[in-house]
């Protein structure tokens, strides 16, 4: 009992309780509306229901949102995800079952075998993490400018790399990425997962987690205590497009097709917003992993409810803008002194 | 402005003579220099490659093509002179295409009464902007971007269909062409966005405001200790920010005639390179008005270039803008060196709440050796 008691205090104090809050209002809300909501009924074997379908659907943006958290946590930000998701879905697409290559010849369906694909997708996206690491770190460009540039060449490259086109995907074994169910729960959630735990385990259970907050706090005093600063957030960079490269891989199957000028569009935006939601601060240094999984699961379920109330679908957007005005201005320093000060004054009378 | 780069390009090349210790040209200028033999170089390649490239129209046409690019370039261009970020232009323009169209068409409003709504309506949307960043001290590319959602939120809100423009007074603007010597013209946006230059020129160069706004974008810090109008010019300046996108967006709707929620997608990217290719400094403090148009002009001769070219598919763009803009700002890094680097914000450290002094340059030295 007492040990309960701990643990909720704990939690009251941990940087996860309030997007568990919202998360948990959201969901009571949905409740409310909609008494089918929590239902989860087994068909041919997989969970099937709308708490499913949200955790489905959240995945890539759980996954990019991960990787972000990192590099806002060293005091940086990474606007070219979204390009990084076009470009990988591309490369994804076009080795294996895409009609059109650069010479315009045809390519017959599953040209590469899928470990291969995986493989070298991954290390595309990466480069191109490294590329921005390298911009930021190695000739101390500042993260928004250089990820800005990634940004307007990426779909210019993804739309290269599909000629184009859209091009659609012919084979069964790759829809497993996004679609397939392991042990009744959908696959990527597995992958969401693991890629969670690996991160965890690296920020929580090394220093490694301790060296990115030092580098996000005070760059410089973070290298006379001798940490690798530039080493630390070129390789943030660099998971960073890796993560986004996962979750292109997981777009592109669920869609079963690659869009250089879609895919991924607006992504960026949301993985800001997940993570600024889970309760890292923008300014860089402390950070939370699990708060930005619960903010990509707060955006999700807030899109859900929209379009379960019966709201017109484009109201999202407004409903999100008005989502980050309000955070952000809340987790503003004038905002919080100000309501510290306010606490203070109660205290006093 | 002109006159300093004329001198300027006459001073290009002192390196030759070696009388003089170290070249005349001012760094800042070098970046607007560069820009300015870019395009010379561009359309003089695209002269020489393609018959009935080198002709005054093809010229005008980059105007005529990218006049609201220009005019949204502008008031990014002053935002980024202040230290900041503008993100929210592209989808202002299309809010405020959208407003238009259903106002004129679908309510059957009066242009004359649409057109200062509009107007007023995105320097609201840049007030609200500037106010949230200089008060609640939030970045301002959150702000902005929480801008955009909303703007292009607004826009499906409206109608997620495109709304064609038949108003009499929109399709007789748009079909107004301003003639020039040798048989060649210009549209109407054009006359707009060089009357917006010629106003921004004098704001940044010969107000008071403008004075401001390059002391913000230099040392925000500084500006305050000066007794300088911090906190009214920022404001004024995102406010100016989402006039010039309403104004882009009705240059947009004069030249494609219609609302569409999807319209100037990404243009925010465009205008933001623009005014760096032109040699404005994103760190802020650093720029000119009159490179933005340089930038504008680039990015139309690439796209024309493109054009000509027959083969290259539009993507092209993009790829090269990409390029030039890392050209420009590794250029930039290069020459923001001494007094320009912005290490010196970070000054002061705070630890424990106490304000400690940064390490001396003979401590770093010390510290960097270890």
């Amino acid at each position: 009992m007492n040990r309960t008691s701990e643990l909720l205090r704990g939690l009251a104090r941990g940087r996860v309780f309030w997007p568990l809050v919202t998360l948990a209002l959201l969901l009571l809300f949905n409740l409310a509306f909609n008494p089918h909501f929590f239902s989860i009924t087994i068909r041919d074997g997989h969970l099937y229901g709308s708490l499913i379908d949200i955790l489905n659907r959240a995945s890539p943006l759980m996954i990019i949102a991960m990787g972000l958290t990192l590099v806002i946590a060293t005091h940086g930000i990474d606007i070219s995800v979204g390009a990084v998701v076009a470009i990988s879905g591309a490369v994804a697409a076009t080795m294996i079952g895409g009609q059109l290559d650069l010479s315009g010849g045809a390519q017959d369906a599953a040209g590469y075998p899928l470990p291969l694909v995986i493989v070298v997708t991954l290390a595309v996206a990466m480069l191109f993490g490294m590329w921005n690491g390298m911009l930021i770190s190695f000739f101390g460009m500042q993260p928004i400018i250089a990820t800005l540039i990634l940004l307007v060449m990426g779909r210019g490259v993804a739309q290269l790399i599909t000629g184009g086109q859209i091009i659609t995907i012919y084979y069964t074994p790759y829809f497993f990425i996004g679609n397939g169910f392991l042990a009744g729960l959908p696959f990527s959630l597995f992958i969401v997962a693991a890629v969670l735990a690996l991160l965890l385990l690296l920020t929580r259970k090394t220093a490694l987690g301790l060296f990115i907050e030092a580098v996000g706090l005070n760059p410089v005093a973070a290298r006379f205590a001798g940490v690798r600063a530039r080493a630390i957030t070129f390789w943030a960079y660099a998971f960073c497009g890796l993560c986004a490269g996962i979750a292109g891989l997981i777009v592109s199957s669920n869609v079963k097709s690659a869009d250089g000028n879609n895919a991924g569009l607006l992504f960026e935006l949301d993985a800001i917003l997940a993570v600024v939601l889970g309760g890292t601060a923008l300014n860089g240094g402390r950070f939370t992993l699990v708060g930005s999984v619960l903010g990509a699961l707060i955006i999700q379920t807030l899109t859900t409810t929209i379009y379960s109330v019966g709201v017109p679908p484009e109201v999202t957007l407004v409903v999100k803008a008005a989502v980050v005005f309000l955070v952000s201005i809340l987790q503003s320093d004038k905002v919080r002194n100000r309501i510290a000060t306010l606490g203070k004054l109660r205290e006093a009378l | 402005m002109n006159d300093g780069n004329s001198a300027a390009s006459a001073a290009a090349f002192p390196a030759l003579t070696p009388a003089h210790p170290r070249p005349r040209l001012d760094p800042r200028y070098l970046p607007l220099v560069v820009t300015l033999g870019l395009f010379v170089a561009m359309f003089g390649a695209g002269s020489v490659a393609f018959e009935g490239f080198f002709s005054l129209q093809v010229f005008l046409n980059l105007f005529v093509d990218n006049a609201f690019l220009l005019i949204a370039a502008i008031g990014m261009t002053f935002v980024i002179i202040s230290g900041g970020i503008d993100l929210s232009v592209g989808s202002v323009i299309a809010l405020t295409t959208m407003v238009l169209a259903t106002l004129v068409e679908n309510r059957g409003w009066s242009p004359a009464l649409v057109i200062p709504l509009v107007l007023l309506m995105g320097a609201a949307i840049g007030l609200v902007h500037g106010v949230v960043i200089q008060y609640f001290e939030v970045q301002p590319f959150i702000v902005t971007l929480a801008g955009m959602f909303f703007a292009r939120g607004l826009c499906y809100l409206i109608s997620i269909d495109s709304i064609a423009i038949t108003d009499p007074f929109f399709t007789e603007v748009s079909a107004i062409r301003f003639p020039l010597p040798f048989d060649t013209s210009i549209s109407v946006n054009v006359v707009m966005a060089l009357v917006v230059l010629v106003v921004a020129m004098y704001l940044a160069h010969y107000t008071r405001f403008g004075r401001t706004l390059y002391a913000i974008g230099g040392s925000e810090q500084s500006a305050l200790l000066m007794g300088l109008p911090v906190a009214r010019t920022k404001i004024l300046t995102y406010t100016f920010s989402g006039f010039c996108s309403a104004l882009a967006g009705i240059a947009f709707t004069f030249y494609m005639l219609s609302g569409y929620g999807l319209h100037a997608q990404g243009m925010e990217m465009d205008a933001i390179a623009a005014a760096v290719v032109g040699g404005t400094l994103l760190t802020g403090g650093s720029g000119y008005v009159a490179g933005t148009l340089v930038g504008v002009l680039i990015y139309g001769t690439i796209q024309t270039l493109i054009m000509f070219e027959g083969s290259l598919s539009s993507w092209w763009t993009k790829i090269v803008i990409g390029l030039l803009l890392l050209v420009f700002c590794l250029l930039q890094r290069a020459l923001a060196r001494g007094p320009r680097s912005k290490e010196p914000a970070r000054a002061t450290r705070e630890v424990n709440g106490q304000q400690l002094p940064a390490p001396t340059a003979t401590e770093r030295a010390a510290h960097a050796g270890g």
